[in-house]
């Protein structure tokens, strides 16, 4: 099943570096990454999509935390989370195509963010699982160009990732499945 | 106070106590070097950097604390990197320094640059690159901290030359260090503890599998205590052999690939395991589908990442293994396994039978006697460092070690021309032991340049060469699974007694098992290096064995005395 992986890590050169490479070590598939400020300076927010079973996963994280400027790691499979992946998609969009392509926009929430004579650009927000059908039902047009920035995540409700004040729970100690 | 980034190199290596450091200097260390005459460190000019990480680690296991190597950039650099790989998989707490092009050169290709941190990065606990000489002091500090405390290993500090040129404004620093990802020190949670506690009590045949952890916590006492008083058998580990004097009744003696198949078994039967501060390394497991099945396993480790990767445990106690066995003794009762320990024993079978030390002295000189004999003619006091290999084995097999750190060998990595450089940085660690290094003619020739080192610092260690003409431990897996095709193993090597004499030190050759104690002694009474070049049978190989990957209690049993015998005269 697919983990996400959301680890907040010291601002240090070097620590995307550790971080993939720890993943290329140990052999796990990294489905998307991203690396990003978090509320506080000097800490970096990194999300990680691994496809990978639930033992696998815990393995990974005990992996992460012998990385020293690892300061902490949550698996946001196992609770309820507010997931987002963003896509740029440059459509072909001429003739009576064009009309056509409009209505799809207008049905799947996505915003036009640049056009031309021939092509319309959009951006589409949401859930990943959104933007693939978004982008299924834009294939028919002709996607010219595509990218695609990788999951963010964060947990809901009023919990909140913090670096713990010495008290670093034994996550690894958990019977696995 | 004004000091360049060179003199606060050495300012922070005297203020963590360091006394050696095994390097060779260049080009990008050169402003290092030139400031090391004014500072009360002994620098030992080793013959080659992988040389320098193995004493530095050498030193490290020894008991020396954390064991410091420097070299140059580029293939100064690339030269340690078997070391560091070396002490990473032993855990063993060394930290390298290393010279850095200019920081402006950084990236372009200079001459003798490389990206060390980069090379070095899945090989150590960690590293980091120095750009700027106020960033020297708090960097080494850290270094040295990440090295020696939570499971130890070795980092690695790259500094470029303008750093090391530069001048600051110094103030030694006292201050905490503060690594927020950092957590050295992991507790058990109590319902662990508590849970553990039922399972030691309500078990019937538990054993206790102690590893290196157990050296490098300082568990000896705390080990004994509770394999005495709930009467359970302790079988060791390659890296744990010495954690509880070989002659204890209840030490089982070493398990895995070479171990007794009576320890073997014991611990495919066995309804509990307890696993002091060792991996579950594919060594010792063999098929972990079939490993211990109906046993329970509880895991003291400091690592939690080591937890349920090898195999799956039931109770993990994360946390140092000294504090965590204290915490546990006092809810632990006295308990009698007499049955289970007398069901050991009666597993032994014809063990001591097949052993090679109940075959005659036939006029062939096997390396287990030659091992057996070390051991004996040095009263079981010495310190010794092996290779990697058949030697090594044997070594494990019949070099009784009673005390704690008197057994230093590459296990992890299995690194052939450890022993001898090693020996060499465990000596300074321990001038008063008496060091042998033993190693095989294949891995001594890896770093046999080394004597050289010893040689110039006047250095007494005794190497015994265990000397077959084979590269033996591949020669054995070719004969077993590779229906004798020995491509490359035959070896021939130069005259060892001649090489020792032009380095100015003695040789000695034994060829027959007379002469084993009266080279042992001479080396024990000559004032410098001693190179013993034991002639020793070709073809033989180390038993028990479980090939690898096969279950456990699936050993390759020692041949009977009379058909090793027989197949000894045949050649």
């Amino acid at each position: 099943m697919r983990h996400t992986l959301v680890a907040l890590v010291e601002d240090k050169p070097g620590v995307l570096n550790r971080v993939a490479s720890l993943f290329r070590r140990r052999a796990f598939n990294i489905e998307s990454l991203t690396v990003g400020h978090t509320e506080r300076p000097g800490v970096s927010r990194m999300t990680i999509v691994i496809d990978s079973d639930q033992t696998s996963a815990h393995r990974v994280t005990a992996h992460l935390y012998t990385l020293v400027n690892v300061i902490q790691v949550d698996d946001l499979a196992e609770k309820p989370a507010v997931n987002r992946d963003l896509a740029l998609v440059k459509v072909r969009a001429e003739g009576d195509s064009r009309a056509r392509l409009l209505r799809v926009v207008d049905e799947t929430r996505a915003h036009i963010v640049d056009t031309s004579a021939t092509t319309v650009t959009l951006e589409i927000t949401g859930e990943p699982e959104h933007l693939d059908l978004v982008i299924g039902r834009l294939q028919p047009f002709g996607v010219v160009e595509m990218v695609r920035t990788g999951l963010v995540a964060m947990a809901r409700g009023d919990v909140a990732m913090r670096p713990p004040n010495g008290g670093y729970s034994n996550h690894a100690a958990v019977p696995l499945d | 106070m004004k000091r360049t980034g060179a003199q606060i190199i050495w300012e922070s290596l005297v203020r963590e106590g360091v006394k050696y450091v095994f390097g060779y200097p260049g080009g990008a260390i050169l402003p290092a070097y030139d400031a090391m005459l004014d500072y009360p460190i002994h620098h030992v000019l080793v013959r080659h950097e992988q040389g320098g990480t193995h004493m530095a680690d050498g030193y490290a296991r020894a008991g020396g604390g954390v064991g410091v190597a420097m070299a140059t950039s580029g293939p100064g650099a690339t030269n340690m990197i078997t070391g560091i790989a070396t002490a990473q998989m032993d855990s063993s707490p060394i930290v390298c320094i290393t010279g850095q092009v200019p920081s402006k050169l950084v990236g372009y290709d200079a001459f003798q640059e490389t990206d060390v941190t980069g090379i070095t990065l899945p090989i150590t606990k960690h590293n980091y690159l120095v750009t700027d000489v106020r960033d020297i002091q708090h960097t080494i500090r850290e270094a040295f901290y990440i090295a020696r405390t939570g499971r130890p290993g070795p980092v690695l500090v790259d500094i470029t030359k303008d750093a090391q040129q530069a001048s600051a404004d110094f103030e030694p620093d006292t201050s905490p260090i503060r690594l927020p990802g950092y957590r050295p020190d992991l507790r058990p949670l109590t319902a662990d503890m508590h849970t553990a506690a039922e399972l030691i009590r309500e078990a019937e045949r538990p054993l206790i599998l102690a590893g290196h952890g157990v050296l490098m916590s300082g568990a000896m006492r705390e080990l004994r205590e509770f394999a005495e008083r709930t009467r359970t058998p302790v079988a060791m580990t390659l890296l744990g052999i010495g954690c509880l004097p070989a002659s204890h009744p209840l030490n089982l003696g070493m398990m895995g690939m070479h171990g007794e198949a009576w320890v073997n078994n014991a611990i495919q039967q066995a309804d509990l395991l307890l696993a002091f501060g060792m991996r579950f390394d594919d060594r010792v497991t063999g098929n972990t589908k079939t490993y211990a099945p109906n046993a329970k396993k509880i895991h003291i480790e400091i690592d939690p990442s080591e937890v349920n990767k090898n195999v799956k445990v039931d109770v993990a106690l994360i946390g140092d293994l000294r504090e965590t066995l204290g915490q546990l003794l006092p809810h632990l009762g006295h308990c009698d396994h007499s049955e289970w320990l007398e069901y050991i024993d009666e597993m032994k079978g014809d063990t001591a039978v097949r052993d090679i030390q109940s075959l005659p002295d036939s006029g062939h000189l096997y390396a287990a006697h030659v091992i057996n004999d070390l051991w004996r003619f040095t009263r079981g006091e010495a310190l010794v460092v092996t290779d990697v290999g058949q030697h090594q084995m044997w070594e494990a097999q019949y070099y009784k070690h009673e005390t704690p750190h008197s057994h230093i060998t590459s296990g992890g990595l299995g690194t052939m021309g450890f022993a001898l450089p090693a020996a060499i940085g465990a000596k300074f660690a321990r001038p008063e032991a008496e060091v042998w290094a033993v190693a095989g003619d294949g891995g001594f020739q890896m770093t046999a340049a080394e004597l050289a080192t010893a040689a110039q610092e006047n250095l007494k260690v005794n190497v015994a060469i265990i000397n077959n003409g084979y590269l033996g431990m591949v020669r054995q897996w070719q004969e077993f699974f590779y229906e004798r095709r020995y491509a490359a193993t035959p070896m021939r090597s130069p005259d060892f007694v001649k090489l020792a004499e032009a380095h100015g030190l003695t040789g000695i050759r034994v060829t027959e098992r007379s002469q084993i104690e009266a080279a042992v002694r001479q080396a024990e009474d000559t004032q410098g290096t001693v190179v013993i070049d034991f002639r020793v049978e070709q073809e033989d190989s180390v038993y028990p064995m479980v090939p690898a990957g096969a279950d456990l209690h699936a050993m390759i049993r020692r041949p009977k005395p009379s058909v090793l015998a027989e197949t000894a005269a045949d050649r």
